[in-house]
């Protein structure tokens, strides 16, 4: 049974049309309609902060673990993006499964994604810089943090990279 | 303690932990586990140019700059408490490959050796920092997302979509490591 709060949220996301724009590319599709002051976003600064000690102890943002890994040398790589799958699959099962709800109640949407041709090229381009960076997006924060300061150099230029993709989206093959 | 949380953590502690982020952005408050969208937050915030792709609400999605505030934050937590003392363990046969570039640091996760501030402004370092960082930029938001949008949290969803970007890094990345890389490193 759905419940009259689950089918407002519904309805407010489908009406949202700031919403809609914000999901184009499966991406920014989470909405909330609760009002919270900004400290509240504290909770996900705590959450990075153990993603990204995570990432450094396990080396992940390492570029020789990079190199290992597209040279097909060491299981390491896969095995943590491997049982990171395994274990968001079957807690994504679990919250569907008991309509597991956020901390305040609001019940959990997930958002199917649509292919697009840029899941390929896009995908493409982005290993191709994964290769020679040895760092994907979370990594090149960690690494900065870690000490390697003039990854900054790298992080702005990832930022140009994604302004012009904005510029040109219109012209590329999706 | 201490000692041991600085040993690098193997595989089967890291991954299911990474993983976990999942269900925790998700009752935390409903989010998808991404990073790469924090860049483009970051532009619509900073330089929207009038560029439709970033007219957006971007505090709505605020969260998400401070996930990667946290991240790098974890990062210096790591390089005052937890810096593991040792040299980075690889595979013989890369450290066979590498001496042929003059690769022979392995005491920092980055090779100092590629990425510091001098080499920034060779060549090679132009390639590798500016060219490689633009690359992960504009592809992973040409893809729609990341190793942790696609990789980790679409394919928690079994998202095929996110397969096929999967599959598409790890091809481009076995390419440009094996057949490319090779001819920039000996620059």
């Amino acid at each position: 049974m759905e419940t009259i709060k689950e089918k407002q949220h519904h309805n407010f996301l489908t009406e949202n049309t700031d919403f809609e724009v914000r999901s184009l590319d499966s991406i920014c599709v989470n909405e909330s309609e609760l009002k919270h002051p900004w400290w509240f976003n504290l909770k996900y600064l705590f959450a990075g902060l153990l993603f990204g000690i995570i990432l450094v102890k396990s080396e992940v943002i390492s570029w020789f673990r990079i190199q290992e890994m597209f040279r097909l040398q060491s299981f390491h790589m896969f095995g943590v993006i491997g049982s990171a799958i395994v274990v968001g699959i079957i807690s994504i099962w679990l919250i569907k499964k008991y309509k597991i709800k956020t901390i305040y109640g609001e019940p959990i949407e997930f958002v199917n994604k649509k292919f697009n041709k840029g899941n390929i090229y896009g995908g493409l381009l982005f290993g191709f810089g994964w290769a020679i960076t040895g760092a994907c997006p979370g990594p090149l924060f960690a690494q900065i943090g870690n000490g390697a300061t003039v990854v900054i150099v790298t992080l702005l230029s990832a930022i140009a990279g994604t302004w012009v993709y904005g510029r040109l989206r219109e012209k590329l093959p999706h | 303690m201490i000692d041991w949380l600085k040993q690098p953590w193997p595989w089967y502690v890291a991954g299911p932990l990474i993983g976990l982020m999942v269900p925790a952005l998700l009752l935390l408050g409903n989010k998808a586990f991404g990073i790469s969208s924090s860049l483009r937050h970051i532009c619509a915030s900073c330089i929207p140019s009038k560029i439709a792709f970033f007219q957006y609400d971007w505090k709505k999605e605020v969260w998400n700059l401070f996930f990667v505030a946290g991240v790098l934050l974890g990062g210096i937590i790591v390089f005052i408490f937890l810096q593991n003392p040792n040299p980075v363990a690889v595979n013989p046969k890369l450290a066979v490959e590498m001496q042929q570039y003059g690769i022979t640091d392995y005491t920092g996760l980055v090779p100092a050796e590629l990425f510091n501030w001098n080499t920034l402004f060779s060549l090679k370092g132009i390639i590798m920092m500016i060219g490689g960082g633009f690359l992960v930029g504009f592809g992973t938001r040409y893809a729609g997302g990341c190793t942790s949008g696609h990789a980790i949290m679409g394919l928690s969803n079994l998202q095929w979509p996110s397969l096929v970007a999967t599959i598409s890094f790890m091809a481009g990345g076995f390419l440009v490591a094996n057949f490319v890389l090779p001819f920039i490193l000996k620059l």
